[in-house]
Order: C-alpha cells, then structure tokens, then sequence
C-alpha cells in the first residue's frame, strides 16, 4: 500500500508500506493529520493527490473491491444506539458484502474475538463506554479485512480494558496489517512492530520497533546518586558509552554491557559509596525520537 | 446494498416513537374526517339523487379524505425524512457507510427506499379504510387507483425533497423546517393565479389534484420520476462533494 499525498496543509506528505501481519503504530501530537490521513485511507475523504493502494486495488479507481479489505474504527465508534449489538454488527457485515449464510459465522467470531458473547442481545445505548469502544472493534474486523485501522481505540478507557484492547490489538496483528493510531507513546511501544511519526502533516520518521530496542544501541540508565561523583568519572567507567547529568543527583547513561549493564553500575556505586538511591533503565526511545523530531521542528521552524 | 440500507433504515424508523406517533395521527384525523365525510354524504345522498348530480362517494368521500392525507403528511414527512442523513452526520455514523465498499449511489437509494417502505406502511390505514367503502357502495375503482397511486407519488416526492434536505446539515430540525419551507411553498404555488401561473405545474399539489379528478396526464408520467431523480442525484452529488472536499 502507498500513498503519497501534497497540496493540502492539513496533510503534505505521508507515504508508507504496510503488510500483513505488522502493528503499524501511528504517531503524532494533536493535530498532527493523523486522523486526516486515516479517513483517506478508508475513503471517506479523497485525497487531493497521491494513491491509496489496498491489495491490487487503488482506493480512488476500484473503492467498492478495496474498501471491502479495509476495517476502520474512527475516533468516536460510529454505533447505531438503537440497535443490539447483534443486529449492529449483522447490519455491519452486510454493508461489508459478506455474504448472506456467512454474516452469523462471521458475527459470532467478531464477538467472540472482543469478548461480546454475553452482550449480543443488548441496546448499544446500555452499554458502559469501553463495551461500545468494542463494538467498535467488532465492526472494524467482523468481515475479516486485509487491513484494520483504529484511530485511538483506548481514548477515555480505564486501565484495564486498554489493557485488554491492547491485547486485542496484538492478537489482531498477527493475521491482519493493523495501523494503530494514537499519541501515546507508550501504547505504541507496548503494542506496535513499527512506527511512523508524522509532524505538521509529514512523515518525519519511520522504523521498525524492534529494532529500536535492540541492545546495540546501548541500554539507558537513569540513576539517582546521593553522593554523586563529578560526570567525567561516571563516562570513564567501564562500558559506559556516555553520560549526562541532569542535575539534583540524576545521571543518564548509556551502557554497552547489555542485560549485566545494570549491575556492573550497581556494584561501582556501592563500592565507591555514591549512595545509590534508585536506577531505571530507560527504553531507548521512542520518546526521545518523537520529542526531539515534534519539538526540534518548531524550535527549528521558529 | 441499498436493500440493506434500506431495511436498516426502516429498523431505526420504527425503533423511534416519531414514526409511530405520526402513524398514529395520520390514521385518526383522517379516520375522523372520513367518518365525517362518510356521514354527511349520507345525509345529501337523497338531495344528489334528486337532482341526478354526476358526482358520487368516490369524488365526495375518497377523494376529499386522500387530499386531506396529502396535506397532513406534508407536515409529517419533513420530520421522519430529517432523520436520514442529517442525525448520522452528528452522530458520526455516517464514516460507517463512507468505509464501507457501497457506493454513494447506494447509499442514497438505500435511505430513499427505507423511508419509501415506512411511508408505504403508514398509507396503509387510509387506503384501507377508502377499500372499505366497497362493502357499502360501488366505487369508480379507476378513479381510486389513480388517486392512491397520486397519493403515493406525492409522498415520494416529499421523502425526495427530504431526503436532500437531510444531506445539506448536521442538524436534524433544520433539515426539517427546510423541507416543511420547500414543500409549503411548492404547494402553494398550485393556488397562485388560479393553478394556471407558470410554475403550478411544478407543484405537486396540482399534480395530485388532477390525478384525484382521475385525470391521468402523460406528463405526470415524466413528472414524479423526474423530481425523485433530480432529488437523489442532488443528495448523490452532495455526500460526493462533501468526501471530495474537507
């Protein structure tokens, strides 16, 4: 699948490749044209130039055969409240051309998939905010699409239901292509096999996640000393590639020793009598990539 | 598809107390009125008899009571048609159908004939209740057909106009209040210079007049299918700008 896209600000450039069975983590601060870009995906906006290609299918030429690959959850679940859940995702099937004897099969798996067997028989409009954001779900895949898209599916969720939708998500990525957009971090990391951030309607960066968190790049450590010796001191020791201070006592650093990195720092703080007070290790990290490319282009722009 | 849309579309009608209750009131004014009708004609029948008058039950009682429904669904249909596309659009639901792999065309065939189904329902009663006269009397069964067969294209027109209506807003009340605008004003152009200015032959109230005088004109043939079309492909074009924008 590409796209590329120019002309209108909202979105200027953004091109990417996805396939079966990825997690496509889709990044961007509010307002970035994250959601733009998603309802051109799904046809419900038409670009103003640049292809959307689903299959063997580009979206603008051939929509009836690509649309039906495609399963999209927007922002807000577009739910029928006067109609059961049941009949909602019957209904949704249908408008997703599966076939007429399939529709029960295929609603039966969706809600087994998102945990709505019990809940087939109730009014959409009973149901607390994290069952809708499931039916939601179910319609994105109760056809079985090729590709699912989810604009920020655990907005306004309480812990454990993300935790569960989450779970979802993982298990959907492993047969279908799954763009997930959002922008937290966290939940791309804990979800996603690839990133893509986009800044003021760009693509500025692409990877594959677990490459990111490969050792070569080194494990950052982020360490509370009491005692602290001066900066050159830590950025001599054994495999310490680099070192800052940040000021109050608090070092990052960054260890070429892997898993062990933690415990070599450890045992020099004791013997030296720094007074370790607490260490982390930090995942290297999509958080720096994200601030630095967000904030490094207004600083820049500015 | 549209089959789809349109069953649907019917589920959600009648899922809201809005079609019922208009149901409702559509078949008791018109019930009343045609008692009334039925008994007065009972009264002057000697008198018309006497004076070998050309007119019978069919002109002095079906007719009267199948304009009268004419004139109450132009209040009520406005308000069942506001619905269609309007209230997705608010509730966001419309990406739903946009997503979906059916076409726009689809889409609006879908709507248009979901609220056809329900209106054809609601006309029911009232056509019923013309039939039953058969138990009583002859009917000039001609003029009867011609005149629910009006009756219905005349509501197919409202749910036209209103379905257009529905795509223009976000807001179902508006949409409704311009429809109710539209087809009053329409209406009234058949009672401007006498039914014979200009545009009383756009109206479909001089349409339906003729067709209740069981005067079938061939340019009512061309009439009602080509007001529906130009509605739906007004709707089309609309929701098509309306992706092709932002």
């Amino acid at each position: 699948m590409r796209r590329d896209y120019a002309g209108v600000p909202a979105v200027s450039g953004v091109s990417f490749e996805l396939h079966r069975g990825q997690v496509l983590g889709f990044l961007g601060a509010n307002g970035a044209g994250k959601s733009t870009t998603l309802r051109m995906l799904t046809g419900s906006l038409a670009p103003t130039a640049g292809e959307v290609r689903v299959g063997g299918f580009v979206l603008q030429d051939q929509p009836i055969p690509a649309k039906a690959m495609i399963g999209y959850l927007p922002e807000h679940p577009p739910l029928y409240p006067e109609l059961t859940v049941g009949e909602y995702l019957r209904y949704a099937a249908r408008l997703r051309r599966v076939a007429a004897p399939a529709v029960s099969e295929a609603v039966d798996l969706a809600c087994q998939r998102c945990d709505l067997l019990d809940h087939r028989r109730q009014l959409i409009r009973h149901l607390s905010k994290g069952f809708q954001q499931r039916v939601g779900i179910a319609q994105a895949i109760v056809h079985n699409p090729a590709i699912v898209i989810l604009d920020e599916p655990t907005v306004g969720l309480d812990p454990i239901q993300i935790r569960g939708i989450r779970r979802l998500i993982q298990s959907l990525g492993q047969d279908h292509g799954v763009i997930l957009s959002s922008h937290l971090l966290g939940e791309i990391q804990a979800v996603c096999s690839h990133v893509l951030i986009i800044h003021g309607g760009r693509s500025v960066y692409a990877a594959d996640l677990t490459e990111l968190d490969q050792p070569s790049a080194g494990v950052t450590l982020l360490l509370h000393l009491a005692a602290p010796p001066p900066v050159d001191t830590l950025r001599q020791l054994d495999g310490v590639t680099a070192a800052e201070s940040l000021g109050d006592g608090r070092f990052r650093m960054c260890h070429s020793g892997g898993d062990a990195s933690a415990e070599v720092l450890v045992r020099t703080a004791c013997e030296q009598g720094w007074r370790l007070t607490a260490i982390q290790t930090e995942s290297r990290s999509l958080e720096q990539v994200f601030i630095e490319l967000t904030l490094g282009a207004e600083t820049h722009a500015a | 598809m549209p089959l789809i849309i349109a069953g649907k579309e019917l589920r959600s009608l009648f899922a809201s107390p809005l079609a019922w209750t208009a149901m409702v009131l559509v078949t008791v004014i018109v019930a009343w009125v045609f008692l009334e009708l039925v008994s007065q004609h009972l009264d002057t029948q000697a008198e018309l008899v006497a004076l070998n008058s050309p007119t019978g039950v069919t002109d002095r009682v079906v007719m009267p009571t199948l304009n009268l429904t004419a004139w109450l669904f132009l209040f009520i249909v406005p308000f069942l048609s506001m619905r269609l596309i309007a209230d997705e659009r608010r509730a966001g639901t419309l990406v739903l159908l946009f997503s979906s792999p059916v076409s726009m065309t689809g889409i609006v065939l879908g709507k248009y004939l979901g609220i056809l189904g329900m209106l054809t329902l609601a006309l029911l009663p009232v056509a019923c209740m013309v039939c039953s006269l058969y138990f009583g009397t002859a009917l000039d069964s001609g003029k009867l057909a011609s005149g629910l067969l009006g009756l219905w294209l005349t509501l197919a027109v409202f749910a036209a106009v209103g379905l257009f209506m529905s795509t223009l807003t976000g807001t179902p009340t508006a949409a409704a209040f311009a429809t109710l605008g539209l087809l009053l004003v329409a209406w009234l152009f058949s009672t401007t210079g006498d039914g014979i200015g200009p545009l009383s032959g756009l109206s479909p109230a001089t349409r339906l007049d003729s067709l209740l005088r069981g005067v079938f004109d061939s340019s009512d043939l061309f009439y009602y299918p080509i007001v529906i079309l130009a509605f739906l492909v007004l709707s089309i074009w609309r929701l098509d700008s309306e992706r092709l924008q932002s």
